[in-house]
Formats: C-alpha cells, structure tokens, sequence
C-alpha cells in the first residue's frame, strides 16, 4: 500500500475551489539525470521522445514509449524527467543506456518529491504571495520551469499554461506547502474588500 | 459648536459616524480622520507631551504630524497611531497618548499578508507630479505601480480648492486615474505607503486595505500587506511637507501648519478654529488665510516675517480685512491649554514693542521641505538648497528619478512637467517608447512663489521653543548639544533625541540642522542631514510578521512514517526543520521511564525507530572512489561492492563536519548518509568541491534524502522479526555479514536493507520507497507483536549510541573537534597520499597534548546525572576565580543496560586521564566522577551479531 | 533584498544563494609540501579589501551551481559575475 505525502490534505486542498483548484499528482515517475554531453542528452531525448531543454529555466514535454514524458531543466547539466507511474525502473534502464559511456548519472528520485496542481486564475496571485519570481504571463510564459523559494521551502516550479501551474516540492516539505497554499487562499475564498 | 463648514470636501455628509474619544462620544463623516472629526467637533487638544505633560494638539493634516498620537482601543487595541492617518469609521474608540502607548496582550485576530509585485516603473505618490509620471509610463506599454499614502489620489490638490484648465483640480484627477486604471499593466494602490528603498530597485510598501473599515473588515482579508515591489525604473513624486518656524510657546494645541489648515478645510469641510493668526516667511499661507476667511474664519493678522509683504495677496488680503504686519514675527503665545493669544512683535527686535492678538488658532509657515527620504534611501546625495532652506535631491540616479515639489520645485505646471518627464525617461531607461504626450494643465492658484525668506526660529525664550515637540526637544536642548562641542547633526540628533520619535522629524530635523548650524556659524551647504532609514512611516511588526505565524512561521519537516508517530502518542523533538520522535510515553510514563523502557526492550528484544530524516546522497561516477577518499577521513574506493564502511569527513581545518556510512551500490556508485541536521549542508560541500576545484572528477551527487523510508530494526530479536517480513532473505549471520547490505523485498515491496548497528546490537536498517514508508513499518510492527516490538525515539538511539561510546556530531562536537580527539584514528587512513583535512592533523595545534578528547564520565554515586554541558575541574575544592576549567558533559543519561547513571564529556588530556577522578560543579556541591574510556558497554562488540 | 545575477537562472534574490568566501583560492597541489604556515595561510586568511572583491557564489534554492562574483565590498554592488573556471572579467570599481 502507498500513501502520498498529501494524502491526508487532499479533501482540504479540494475545498479551495474555486479560489484555486489545488490537486497533488503523487507517485509519478521521475528520474535526476546529469549529463552533459550534447550526443548523450539527444540520445536520452529520442529514447523517451521528448527533447531535453537546453534553454535554462525551461521544461519541454514529449511523448514516446514511456508515454507523456516531461524534462525540467535543474541546471546546465541536470535535468528532472518526470512520467507517469511506475515507469521509473523502466526508464532509468532506457536512460543508463542511452548514456553510455557518457559522463553523467541517472538517480531514481520518484519519491524525493511530490507534485501539486494548481490552476486558476488567482494562481499567479497566491504564488506571489511567497515567489519572488516574477510570473507575469510576459515574463514567465507557459513552458517555464524554476527552481526557487516558495515562502519558506525551495520548489519546482513549471508554468503549464495560462493560470495553470505545477509544483514540484520535496515530499518533507509537501504538508507545509499545502499548509501555506491553504492560507494563502483564505483571501481569495473571502470578500475582496 | 461645530466647525464643519455648511458644504465643501470630500466627506459624506449624509452618513453620520458614531466614535468615542477619551470618553466623550462625538460625531463625524466618512471621508473623516480622526483628526478631522476632530477638529470638527472643537477638540485640538489629543494628548500630551512624553516628557513635560504638556498639551499636545494637531500640527498637520498628515503622517509627518509630529504630536496627535492616539491609541486606539476598538475595535481592536492598537499604540501609537496619528489621529492624522486613522481614517474614521463608526464606532472607533480612541484616547490621545502621552507619547507612549501599550501594545495589546491578546492575540491580534487580523490577518497580515505580503505579497510580490514587479514593474517597470514604480511611482510613488499620486499627487499631480505621479500621475503625470505614472500616465506617461502606462502609455508607453510599461508594467507601472503607483503607490500613494491617502485613499484617494490627488497628493496637494486634495487640500486645495484650486482649478486645472478651469475645472476643479479633482476632475483632471479623476481622468488621469481612470486612463491608469482603464490601462493593463497598470496597479495603483492607495493607502500605500513606500517606506523603504532598497538595493536593485527593491521597494517595501505598507498598504492598509481594511483598517478603514473598522469593525466591518470582512475577515479572511488582510488587514495590512506589505508589497515587496522589484521594479526596473523609480519616480518619486513625494512631495514637500510645510515646515514651521519655532518660536516661545509654539507647542500649544490650536497651532497648526497653515497648509494643513487649509487642507482640514478644503478636504474634510473642518474650520480650524475661529480666530486664527497667520505666521509665514513665504507666499502660500496667504492662501491659506484667504481662504478660511472666506469661509467664515475670523483672520486679524497675517505675520509676515519679510520685510515686504506681497503686494497683490496684500491688496487681496485688505479686501478681506486682513491685517498684514510685513517684518514681524509671532514671539510667544500664552494659553493653558489651547493657544488663547499670540505675542507679535518685529523681527529686528525693537525691544518692548510687542502687540497681542487674541486669538483660538495659530497657522504658521516657515517654507517647505522636499520629502527626500526614499531619494536618500537610495543613496542619492543631497544638496542645500538656500533659498528654499531644505536638503532637496543633489544628483541623478540610474534608476530613481524625483519629480514635483519633492525636488523643491513649487509650480503646479512645472511639476506635472517634471513628472510626465520623468515618466518618459524611467519608460526609456525600461525599455519602452512614450506615446501619447499628455498636455500640461494649467493653474490657477496664486502662492506658489518660491520668495521665502529662510527663518529657522524666532529668537525667544530658549526653553519654551519646541524644535521636536513629539520629543519635547527644545532650543535649548540644541544649543547645550552644541555647546558640549557636538557638531556632527547625527550626534546632536541622538543628544537631544530630536527625530527619533514616530515622525522620525519630518517636521524637526531640518529646523534642527538650521539652528545648528547658525549655532555654529557653519554653512548648512557644508553640514551632512542625518541619514534618513526605513522605515518612512511607522510599520507594525505584525504587519511585517505577515503570514509567517503559527505553523507558518518556519517549515515543519516530516517523514513518511510520521501519522503513525502522532497516532501512537510520540512526544516530538525538533532537529532542524524536522519533527522526529523524541520518545513514546506510555500511560504514567515520563521521559526518564519511558526511555529506560525503550531502551531495555531493544537491547533485551527488538527495538524500531523512524531513520527516514537521515540525509542520503547518491554518488555516481567513474571517479566516485576517488573522491570519496578525499572527503572522508578512511578509504572508500577499497571498499567492495555489496559492503558498507563508516565513515568521518573533516573541513580543511581538520575538524569533524560529519559522519555517516558509505555503501557501495556498484562499480560506480556509492550511497552516502548523512546526519539528519547536515544533509543539505554535505550536499552543498560535495558540490562545492566537484564544482570548483575537481570538475575533471566524473562525479554526480544527488540528494534521495526523502526518496527513501528508513527504518532501524534494533536488538536481538531483529533478525526473527526481518525474516518474517522478508522471506527472499537469508538473514543468517553467515549469509548477511555485518557491514554489508542486500536488495530484496520487505513486506512485498523492493527494499535495500543494510546491517549496519548504532547502538552495538544485532541491527538492520530497512529502506523502502517512501511512500512505502508506513505501511513497511506496520509490517514491522505486526511481525515483531510477539517479541514485544518497541518504537523508540531519538532520546533512546542517543543513549543506545552513547553507551557505546559513538558520538553525535554536534553533540559532542563543535567545530574544534578532529577524530583523533573522539579517539578515531583507526578512521583516519595513514595510507591515502592526501583527503580534506588530512594536513591539518599534523598542526602543531593539533598534536597538543592537552587537547579536548571524548571520554566516559561516571559519576562515584550512581545515581547522580550530570547536566549536559557542566563544566569539569580537577579540584575537589574550587579556587580563587579564575576556575581553569577541563572540559564539559557532553551527553548524560541513565542507563538502563549499566544500572546507573554516565555521561560523555570532551576533557583536557582526556585519554590520558582515564582512571583518574574529576569534579562536576553542580549547583552548589562538586560532584566526584571517575574518568573511563568512552566505550561502556559490550567493550568486546559480543552483541553485533546477536 | 539585493538581486544577485546567477550566469545562469539569472537575476534572483540573494535568499536564493549561499556565500562561499573568496573565490580563487584553489586547494594546494601537495598540502603535505607546505609549511604549517604557508597551510594556515589557506586554512585561514583571506583578503578583506576595501572595493572589489572576487567571491564565490552558490545558486543553492536554484540551479545548485557555484559561480564566481566580483562585489565592491563598500557598496555590495556586483560588478560582474562569472561562472566557474572562467577568468575573472576586468572591472572598474
Ligand atoms: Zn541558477
């Protein structure tokens, strides 16, 4: 039996809407892949269909034998590949493979992190309560991806499209985050004044 | 009696709002403050002075007032507040303060929030310089702010009754702010206030969304949020605030700046008195007077301290029956408590001649100053300006540019030309091609001439002349600053105090840096202003607080396993961020028994607790064994592929950082731990090193803290308990060595379990996916039922470990601690050419003899337990001060496997000493301890393999 | 809040980032060549100059990556940053 980090919010997470709606999507695949070598880093894309983001702060979306896939951009030589469930066996074998003898690494980091949904159009609003990013539409445009702080804990974050979000957030971390995004919408579920 | 004009302002007059103040209940109208309702109701004296008790009344219509500090009490207490800035709402009850106020012992219900906002252009102040600014940004397509202090926009045109190309100024207003609201991009935000300016573009603001609806705040609104702007380009449209001129008796309630007057009439329909004398240097009171005169005020004189009075406002003034006394100066006024008469008499001080006029008001004006604050926030140097006699903005900065009256600049027109300039150029320095030019209004306002005459103070009775009234600081007070030889303005501000209260001397410093200087016949061009810091305006700390209160306030880290913890009783402990089991009470059990319990259950059956906050980093890599070996004190690339090896890392000083095991999961792959408290910091050092100083190292370093559950499984009884839940197992002694670890499956899900021991018994350590976590430690807990499986905490594994001797880094480390010290050599390889701290250890220092060095320490009566952190000495008496002092407990427990009490401790000589007796001060009495090696049960390791 | 231009997220705010002392100073070849002064010399001194100042930075809530900066000390403005095993760029202070 599995039991996700937010399991025990999902019913206080729901009863955000309309405000915000907030989901977590727990137990997808996700491999921490460095790699630096630009024949490594293609041969790993068309094994999973999708090609890895060479712009910094960006993620980009594929789909192969592994279906959906996503890679985030962590840093100039790392990357966080996220599928569906229970692909992540699968998938490191294809990535070691791909990789050669390349230098780099492949990490099974699934559990390492959760991920939250949020959608709405207060989204960029209850983020900027704790994001010192800039998310306006114009400078963070869907297929955004970054690492930063969000109040007080570091996250993922990737622009899905406009007034959507995902968050990705170290699983420890993940009942706090849902504790802050709670609060964060008690003004937006109130009457503005 | 009322002093609400008949029509006039911006208040509702149709609704009635009921408040209390000091008691008497009173009326007054949305659109009010405090102040206003105030005034409306006759009511100029708020409170008193901190120091003298002398009457405090209403000096401006704003927040540089420097004397109408209230508490208010309902709807909610609160200290220290202007009557000037509380906007009114029914039911408000408020008394004035004698300078200080109490904060609220309860909770304070509202909510705080902040909240990020970025532009390309910031505007701070909605006067008709920031509009201006603010427009021309908007047009041009840039991401624009505009922040102002008032509810609504206007800044100066709010206090007058002037028109803009001959409708009333509000109107030009209301078409500027419309276009803003009506642009995207664009945020305006009243009640705002911009009190700090920081590095890149960085701006602090304090916005109060619901005060001003008092008890009807809807509740899940934040009261007050502070917006922490980013923004590429800065316009500050300011403003300028009237400064007075000092005079004897100028601290009485009814004197008041003339502008302000003027704004209580024209924004609020309050008359200032009935009587009103009139004090200025300089053309813009003569509007004022004309102006309540005409609305009824009864206006006997104007003072005028110039030698000539403006002819045409003179001729105005006659019409009216104004008496106009060019080159006299108000030199006193009596009153008990309200002004009742003011004292006129030449400036050049013809002795003896001195005229009094009855009167209930006194206005006065002594020019203006530039509000320079966030300009010098930002570093912007300031320039005197002589003929205004204020500090105004001395250069141009890259990214902040001032417009309208706070550059000095006192035309209308000008202003908004100026504002609409520096809108176009912070567009361009953005980015952005101004469109659109907006026409300059045009005036019809008389006063704004700058001929002023530059008076600081009107010689008089030194004592009575009230520099910082909020201070009770006087003329007097700045001339025995300067006569003790104080020259520097920042010294004579903390002398005298003058600019420290909450109007932090915005009506003060600049009359004090004038009279200073005159003091010392110094040129103010030459004199430095003091620094003017954050905040502009008073900021609550809850305000600042914001949502990071309660269990907001700092991260609260838990583990997979954790509702299980909470659902068994467990009593909790904070390491870092992490909520670990501390231990679990059963019913009637203390910590002591508990622990005494959980520790005996594990050393005489099995034991379990949660490891999962141990930090675990993946190490990939051709050149994995490598670098190992130069962080850690031993080898690790000897180290075969299925076994596990303890290890130590150093900084380059030599001393212990951390410790942990190393398994190796492959040829190239290692899985490291780390202490629950250093995992993001050894990370950090990992990369550090492979990043700038080893990048030819093919090596990767990735945190799987949290992608694993970890859970020890402790005590003889472990492998009974291991076997039942992991049939693909041989868990035999022979099959599953200690020190090594195996992939397999524990209660049907993959697990990699490792027979590693932190307490000297027959362990395991489990690890399962997370989210695997709670249901593998239930499996755990049902297959070990008929051992009488016991979860243990973290005061348990700390005496377990420190039975055994094995130190908690941190614990019984600081930084000055090498493992040679912990009596680790046998960790530290003699054999690898170099590792990080390796160079360290053959310091002179750190071959002392008498160096710090863990030891055992039991106590001669057994029951005693040393506090940890008791300091050792090696008399049985304590000398003369000063004690040299040995070392310190480090860690004290009873022991339920000893019988009795022990401690570790880091002592001087320590390994030498061992057989020897010292003594523990605690409290009173010495308490005799004999010196043992730090290992004190199982010596012989009898118990590893159970 | 300053902004600190990580060369590779770009600008963030300096919560983001961890201080790393001066930057330059690279490990000794042979620790064990040195004199005990000449190690404490790289154990413990640094320089403390009054105006630029080359020092390393890392993006540790952002891209985990070290990089160099040169501050001015007097004023914290970052007159350049550069990544890891790239030459300090001239400045002017
Ligand atoms: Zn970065």
């Amino acid at each position: 039996m599995t039991v996700s980090p937010l399991a025990a919010w999902r019913g206080r997470l729901a009863a955000l809407a309309p405000a915000l709606a907030v989901a977590e999507r727990p137990f997808r695949s996700q491999l921490t892949v460095r790699a630096s070598e630009p024949s490594a880093i293609a041969a790993m894309g068309s094994a999973l269909g999708v090609v890895f983001p060479s712009v910094p702060c960006t993620f980009t979306a594929g789909s192969g034998q592994f279906g959906d896939v996503e890679v985030l951009w962590l840093g100039p030589d790392e990357f966080l590949v996220v599928a569906a469930p229970d692909l992540q066996v699968s998938i490191e074998e294809v990535l070691r493979g791909a990789l050669g003898s390349s230098r780099g690494s492949v990490v099974d980091t699934s559990a390492q992190r959760t991920t939250v949904i949020l959608e709405g159009p207060h989204v960029r609003d209850v983020l900027a309560h704790g994001c010192s990013v800039d998310l306006h539409p114009s400078a963070a445009p869907a297929g955004t991806c970054v690492q930063t702080l969000l109040a007080r804990t570091g996250i993922i974050l990737q622009v899905t499209g406009p007034d959507r979000c995902t968050v990705l957030v170290r699983s420890s971390f993940a009942e706090y985050l849902a504790a802050w995004l709670s609060d964060a919408c008690v003004e937006y579920q109130a009457a503005a004044p | 009696m009322t002093f609400r004009t008949p029509t006039g302002g911006t208040i509702d007059r149709n609704t009635l709002l009921h408040f209390t103040f000091n008691g008497r209940k009173l009326t007054g109208h949305p659109g009010d403050t405090l102040a206003s309702a105030l005034l409306a109701n006759g009511v100029h004296e708020v409170g008193s002075s901190v120091k003298l008790g002398r009457p405090r009344g209403i000096v401006a219509a704003g927040s540089e007032d420097p004397t109408s500090l209230v508490q208010v009490e309902e709807p909610f207490p609160e200290p220290m507040l202007l009557a000037t800035t509380v906007e009114l709402f029914d039911g408000l009850v408020a008394r004035g303060l004698a300078g200080q106020g109490r904060l609220a012992p309860e909770p304070d219900p509202a909510r705080y929030d902040a909240k990020h906002e970025h532009c390309d252009v910031l505007v701070v102040g909605a006067g008709p310089a920031g509009l201006a600014a603010a427009l021309t940004a908007a047009r041009s397509g840039a991401r624009v702010v505009l922040v102002d202090e008032q509810n609504q926009a206007g800044g100066a045109l709010l206090g007058v009754d002037e028109y803009l190309d001959d409708r009333p100024s509000a109107a030009w207003v209301a078409d500027v702010l419309a276009e803003l609201r009506s642009t995207a991009g664009v945020l305006v935000l009243e009640r705002t206030t911009a009190f700090g300016m920081y590095q890149d573009g960085f701006v602090l603001a304090l916005q109060k969304r619901t005060d001003h609806l008092g008890f009807a705040a809807p509740a899940g609104v934040a009261r007050q949020r502070v917006w922490r702007i980013r923004t590429r380009q800065i316009v500050l449209a300011t403003g300028a605030h009237e400064r007075p001129v000092v005079f004897a008796g100028n601290d009485r309630p009814g004197i008041m700046l003339a502008s302000s007057a003027r704004t209580f009439l024209h924004r609020y329909g309050v008359l200032p008195g009935s009587r009103a004398v009139v004090f200025t240097t300089n053309d813009s009171a003569y509007c004022a007077a004309i102006d309540l005169a005409e609305s009824g005020v009864d206006v006997p004189m104007i003072v005028d301290a110039r030698p000539e009075a403006p002819a045409r406002l003179a001729t105005e003034c006659a019409a009216r029956g104004i008496e106009v006394r060019a080159g006299h100066v108000v030199i006193g006024t009596e009153g008990a408590g309200r002004v009742t008469d003011a004292h006129v008499a030449p400036l050049d001080g013809v002795a003896g001649h001195c005229d009094t006029v009855v009167c209930d008001t006194v206005l006065v004006s002594g020019g203006w100053n530039p509000v320079v604050n966030l300009f010098s926030q930002a570093r912007g140097k300031l320039r005197y300006d002589a003929e205004l006699g204020a500090f105004v903005p001395g250069e141009e900065l890259e990214t902040v540019r001032v417009a309208g009256s706070a550059t000095g600049e006192l035309d209308l027109t000008a202003c908004v030309r100026q504002g609409r300039n520096a809108g176009a150029s912070a567009a361009i320095s953005a980015g952005f091609t101004p469109r659109g030019q907006m026409p300059l209004p045009v005036s019809d306002s008389r006063c704004t001439s700058r001929s002023g005459l530059v008076l600081w103070r009107v010689p008089g009775d030194d004592d009575a002349s009230f520099v910082d009234l909020q201070r009770d600081a006087t003329v007097a007070d700045v001339l025995r600053a300067t006569g003790a030889g104080l020259r520097s303005l920042e010294h004579i501000k903390r002398y005298t105090t003058i600019g420290t209260a909450h109007d932090q001397g915005k009506t003060s410093g600049m009359i004090a840096a004038g009279i200073v200087a005159e003091a010392l016949g110094v040129e103010l061009a030459d004199q430095r202003p003091t620094t003017f810091r954050p905040p502009y305006t008073a900021v609550s700390f809850a305000a600042l607080a914001g949502r990071d209160r309660g269990e907001l306030h700092d991260p609260v880290r838990v583990t997979a396993i954790h509702p299980w913890h909470v659902a068994h009783g467990a009593l909790f402990e904070d390491v870092g961020q992490w909520k670990r089991p501390w231990y679990y009470p059963q019913a009637g059990e203390d910590l002591h028994t508990a622990v005494l319990r959980e520790c005996k259950a594990t050393r005489e059956s099995v034991g379990m607790m949660d490891g999962s906050t141990l930090g675990k980093i993946d190490v990939q890599g051709r050149d994995a064994g490598k670098f190992l070996d130069m962080l850690y004190t031993n080898m690790m690339s000897t180290l075969k592929v299925g076994r596990i090896r303890y290890g130590v890392m150093c900084g380059v000083d030599g001393m212990v950082i951390d410790d942990g095991t190393v398994i190796r999961v492959g040829e190239e792959r290692y899985l490291v731990t780390t202490t629950t408290g250093n995992a993001a910091k050894i990370l950090d050092w990992m990369e550090e090193w492979l990043q700038t100083e080893w990048p030819h190292l093919d090596v990767h370093c990735t945190s799987v803290t949290e992608h694993w559950a970890t859970i020890p499984l402790v005590g003889p009884k472990s492998r009974d308990v291991l076997a039942a839940v992991a049939p693909d197992l041989d868990v035999s002694n022979e099959a599953f060595e200690f020190m090594t670890w195996h992939d397999t499956h524990v209660a049907g899900v993959p697990a990699r379990v490792c027979r590693i021991s932190f307490s000297g018994e027959l362990a395991y350590e489990i690890n399962v996916t997370a989210w695997h976590g709670l249901a593998v430690w239930e499996a755990l807990m049902a297959a070990g039922e008929q051992y009488g499986i016991t979860p243990y905490g973290t005061e348990t594994m700390h005496v377990l470990r420190a039975e055994k001797g094995y130190p908690i880094i941190g614990q019984e480390t600081d930084a000055t601690v090498t493992p040679q010290d912990l009596g680790m050599s046998w960790a530290v390889s003699k054999k690898k050419p170099d590792f990080i701290g390796k160079r360290s250890f053959a310091r002179a220092e750190n071959n002392r003899t008498d160096r710090k060095q863990l030891v055992g320490l039991l106590p001669v009566d057994p029951s005693v337990l040393l506090p940890e952190g008791s300091q050792i000495v090696e008399t049985d008496r304590l000398p003369e001060p000063p004690v040299r002092m040995l070392g310190h407990v480090t860690s004290s427990y009873p022991s339920a496997a000893l019988g009795r009490t022990f401690a570790l401790a880091l002592v001087r000589s320590g390994h030498e000493r061992i057989g020897e007796t010292l003594y523990v001060p605690v409290e009173d009495s010495l308490v005799p301890v004999t010196v043992t090696e730090s290992v004190l049960y199982d010596k012989e390791g009898a118990r590893r393999d159970g | 809040m300053q902004l600190i231009p990580c060369p590779w997220c770009g600008p963030r705010e300096e919560a983001e980032f961890h201080y790393g002392g001066q930057a330059h100073v690279a490990y000794p070849e042979d620790p064990s060549a040195l004199t005990d002064e000449e190690w404490a010399q790289y154990v413990f001194f640094r320089e403390n100059p009054s105006g630029p100042f080359a020092e390393r930075w890392s993006h540790s809530a952002g891209c985990r990556r070290w990089f160099n900066a040169v501050r001015d000390t007097r004023s914290h403005d970052l007159l350049a940053v550069y990544r890891a095993g790239e030459p300090m760029p001239e400045v002017l202070s």
